[in-house]
């Protein structure tokens, strides 16, 4: 744990060479109390401001991390509320702006909002800033009533001498903390924190601060921001990834009413990575969004297509599985998967495969940049704010510290946003135009110029002996790797990537293991979308488990049970893992620990009421799988028709993401993850045709509606292990859906399916 | 020249009048409750009312509301009080919120329609509109509660 520690805003922070110290100070502004915390490395002092006291007694807490939906902007702010002893009808909440230097506090993820990673990141930093504050108003109160801090203490919102009775509002405090001769040198003790039991918000319903304003259109989003003398921007990108304009003529879009220019963003040179930065293409800039869609229209563009023409679903995706076969690079490795393979009483192998999706965040990509200021004022829907900055002082030709950027609410990102590519857009265009541009991005420029989800193709041969136990698991995986972002030619699977599902493969009582992974070409841009890798990962272990259990003539459950095990903690560094990702975190701090996964694989069965008799045509699936650190089990009930059609009545799921702070915060997560889960399940497809995306739209790229989503989610949120670290929420519930309906949609129908989408023809008995 | 009352506030529109509803309300009135989602009428974020009645506004040209009024999402109730508005508080329907305009202003005039919808009338009645972030079983959980209170 950091230690807090108060001094005056004018006391100079002591190195201490303990690694992250942070200190707490009161800055004197007025009638409030500004407390800055600085957290401070043996190479870096990093101020921090996090929480202001007015003399009206409002707290002003500030959200550091984007608002995406996942109600960060409540979860956070409360922790620090409780330690404070807020009153949270009276806290406000105000939006810090991208600046790593104050306003990352943990020190941990630049305030990239991504990786589900806000609660557990924040969790203990929160609680120590929120205690800093309450234990400064109480050593104000007993300045102010003469007698010892140790009998003052703090309930909602007030100040209490113990035996006198008397009490002070927050508000009445202010000048007698802003004055407080603070402990001088790094070495006070730090505050105490609450015990659990006194915790008042944490682990208790709110609602989300944002509530009423996303009930009556109040809400500020990325394209509801507005600048004196603002144009509008949307720009004709190149239907093949990295093409660029050969010629066009504007002659036509220039007559549309309201179009004021069009400007060519040049194409990146062929040697840059394409990273975050823009993709180049014809900008129609004018005075209203609709006058430079129409004019886009108009736009006469020759393209050159660039290289990657050869990107063709109809044989990229045999190519992927063909290498999914090969393997190659082995990275996980136990006992001798031929040997028992060769001996095995019966191999049963399977292969699956995951098309590429799109993140359709309900808002498309949208900034607005004003690059005539200094600092340059950047407001955009993103998820990383840094990055934001640092990619648009690039596209300027400035320093990161030349550029501000404001967060706005985002609509929905699921990943998409914290690609800040359509920021660098604004840039450019803002410069070449001298005012501030806001680039809009229209639903087609998302599904046809996005960042994808891989395709993924899985390969997986199980040896089992005469009595059905399971003594071989040989898993090859193959997808184009995101890291091809930064480098182009890279065609193995990275690290994080396999880390995400496939080297912790959770069946730890198996006694011969062995994951590879194959190359594949990265031909369009591969991003994170919503759990990431997590999803192609857990579909194919939890399908193949479930065919493996068939073979062997056992129950589901119970086979899976037997296969993930109650051990404390699974080590893959005895299986020759000497690198795992764990999703940036100490695997120390978060091991993995198969006691818990099947924990909630037995709740989620109990609740669902697996093993029950089901009618014809219905059927119970199950899937678990740990990611972000979470353990989730889902249970869907399916009921599947002739024609193919499904419905599914009931959804079960058991997730323990150890401290949680807002619980009903969790349960609207993983209601939302399971409706993600059912658009990748019967819906997602992105395909391509000599390079083009071949979607476009809702029409052709349908998400999910009321008429065929799951209305009867129920979340259980597993206690037993809350006493553990925060993990994550956002993304662990999406894995597990899909493979539990796949494995459903056996039960009731004795048919599998080992590609996604479950589409009804696929289906259709 | 376009005639037309938005959210009782009447307007004189005097440029191309095939430009789409939504375009004039975001752009020209600053009225930026109405989102934009897919510009198709296949998402329903754009959704208000030509007099009372749900329009997807990112293909409805303002010529269409000539002499009519249109409400959006800032004008369904001065206090933001609404029956729906109110039953969408009360189950925390929204995650990011960027649909909730539209599904909204969707329930409102279905609920204005037939005041007593079926579970099937209710999902028949909100197909249109898509939440990215899944909040349908909580949508669907507020028309029902408005609908006990309109
Ligand atoms: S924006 Fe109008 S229906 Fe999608
Ligand atoms: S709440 Fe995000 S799209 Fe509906």
């Amino acid at each position: 744990m950091a230690q807090i520690t108060h001094v005056s805003r004018r006391q100079f922070i002591q190195s201490t060479g303990l690694g992250a110290v942070l200190v707490l100070g009161a800055q004197i502004r007025q009638n409030s109390i500004f407390a800055v915390a600085r957290a401070q490395s043996a190479t870096s002092v990093q101020p921090n401001l996090f929480v202001s006291i007015d003399s009206d007694g409002t707290v002003t807490i500030t959200c550091s991390r984007s608002e995406m939906g996942q109600g960060v902007r409540t979860g956070i702010p409360m922790i620090l509320a409780d330690e404070l002893e807020a009153d949270w009808s009276r806290v406000k909440i105000w939006q810090a702006p991208g600046d790593e230097t104050k306003y990352d506090p943990a020190g941990k993820d630049g305030q990239n909002t991504d990786g589900s990673r806000s609660t557990r990141h924040h969790f203990e930093i929160m609680r120590e800033l929120g205690a800093s504050a309450r234990n400064l108003l109480e050593r104000a109160a007993a300045e102010e009533w003469g007698v010892d801090a140790s009998e003052v203490y703090t309930k909602h919102h007030r100040l209490y001498h113990t035996s006198s009775g008397r009490s002070f509002d927050f508000g009445e405090l202010v000048d007698a903390a802003a004055n407080l001769s603070l402990p001088t040198g790094g070495n006070a003790p730090a505050p105490r924190l609450k015990h659990p039991s006194e915790w008042k918000y944490i682990g208790k319903d709110l609602p989300v601060v944002d509530n009423f304003d996303m009930s009556t259109g109040g809400a500020v989003y990325g394209a509801d921001v507005s600048l004196p003398g603002m144009k509008i921007a949307v720009i004709a990108r190149s239907p093949v990834y990295r093409g660029r304009v050969r010629s066009f003529d504007a002659t036509e879009a220039l007559q549309v009413s309201g179009v004021e220019q069009v400007i060519e963003i040049p194409a990146m040179a062929d040697d840059t990575p394409t990273e975050f930065r823009a993709l180049g293409g014809v900008a129609v800039i004018g005075t209203n969004t609709w006058s430079v869609m129409e004019g886009r229209s108009k736009l006469e563009i020759e393209w050159d297509d660039g290289p990657f023409t050869a990107h063709d679903s109809s044989t990229f995706d045999d190519a992927l599985r063909e290498s999914a076969r090969r393997g190659g690079s082995v990275i996980r490795r136990r006992g001798d998967v031929d040997e028992a393979l060769s001996t095995a009483d019966s191999v049963v192998e399977s292969e699956y495969f995951v098309p590429y999706l799109v993140h359709t965040p309900m808002e498309p990509p949208v900034a607005l940049v004003d690059a005539t200021a200094r600092p340059v004022q950047v407001w955009a829907a993103t998820q990383a704010p840094n990055e934001t900055r640092q990619y648009v002082a690039e596209a300027l030709g400035l320093e990161k510290t030349d550029v501000e950027c404001h967060i706005t609410l985002l609509g929905g990102s699921f990943g998409r946003k914290s690609k800040p590519d359509f920021a660098c857009e604004a840039a450019i265009l803002s410069e070449a135009v001298g005012a501030p541009v806001r680039v809009q991005w229209t639903r087609e420029d998302e599904v046809r110029n996005g960042y994808y989800h891989a395709a993924s193709a899985q390969y997986i041969k199980a040896g089992l002996d005469a009595s059905g136990n399971v003594t071989a698991w040989h898993h090859s995986a193959a997808w184009p790797s995101l890291m091809a972002l930064w480098a182009p030619d890279v065609k193995a699977a990275s690290t994080l990537e396999a880390g995400l599902g496939l080297i912790d493969l959770p069946y730890n009582n198996i006694p011969n293991l062995q994951i590879e992974t194959g190359e594949a070409d990265a031909m369009i841009r591969v991003g994170w979308y919503r759990s990431v890798n997590n999803i192609q990962h857990a579909f194919a272990t939890n399908c193949f488990v479930n065919e493996l259990a068939a073979a062997a003539d056992r129950d589901p459950l119970e086979f899976m049970l037997g296969l993930i095990g109650d051990a404390d903690e699974m080590d893959l560094t005895e299986d020759g893992v000497e690198e795992i990702w764990n999703y940036g975190d100490s695997i120390d701090d978060w091991p993995i620990m198969p006691k818990r996964l099947s924990n909630v694989l037995r709740t989620v069965a109990q609740k669902s009421g697996y093993g029950k008799q089901m009618a014809d045509g219905h059927g119970l699936g199950l899937a678990c799988h740990r990611s972000f650190h979470s353990y989730v089990a889902t249970a869907v009930h399916v009921v599947v028709r002739d024609n193919g059609s499904l419905h599914v009545p009931q959804v079960d799921v058991a997730i323990d993401c150890g401290r949680y702070v807002n619980p009903e915060g969790v349960r609207k997560q993983i209601e939302g993850a399971v409706v993600f889960g059912h658009t990748i399940a019967r819906h997602g497809k992105i395909t391509t045709s000599r390079g083009v995306v071949e979607q476009s739209n809702f029409h052709d790229y349908p998400l999910t509606r009321i008429g065929d989503t799951p209305l009867d989610v129920r979340v259980e949120i597993v206690d037993d292990y809350v006493h553990l670290r925060s993990c994550g929420v956002g993304e662990p519930g999406v894995p597990p859906y899909a493979p539990a309906l796949a494995n459903a949609i056996f039960a009731a129908t004795g048919k599998r399916h080992r590609a996604l989408p479950l589409t009804d023809d696929a289906i259709s008995i | 020249m376009v005639p037309l009352t938005v959210n009782g506030v009447s307007h004189e529109f005097d440029g191309d009048p095939n430009m789409p509803i939504l375009w004039y309300l975001r752009d020209e009135l600053g009225l930026a409750g109405t989102k934009f989602g897919c510009g198709m009428a296949l998402c329903g974020a754009c959704t208000v009312h030509i007099d009372g009645r749900a329009i997807r506004a990112c293909v409805t040209p303002v010529s269409a509301a000539d002499s009519k009024e249109v409400t959006t999402i800032e004008g369904l109730d001065p206090d933001g009080n609404h029956p729906v508005q109110r039953a969408w508080r009360s189950h925390n329907v929204p995650q990011c919120g960027y649909c909730q305009s539209g599904q909204i202003m969707q329930a409102a005039s279905l609920l204005a329609e037939n005041p007593a919808p079926s579970d099937e009338e209710v999902i028949d009645g909100m197909q249109g509109n898509i939440c990215r972030c899944g909040t349908y079983q909580r949508i669907f959980a507020a028309v029902r509660t408005a609908a006990s209170e309109v």
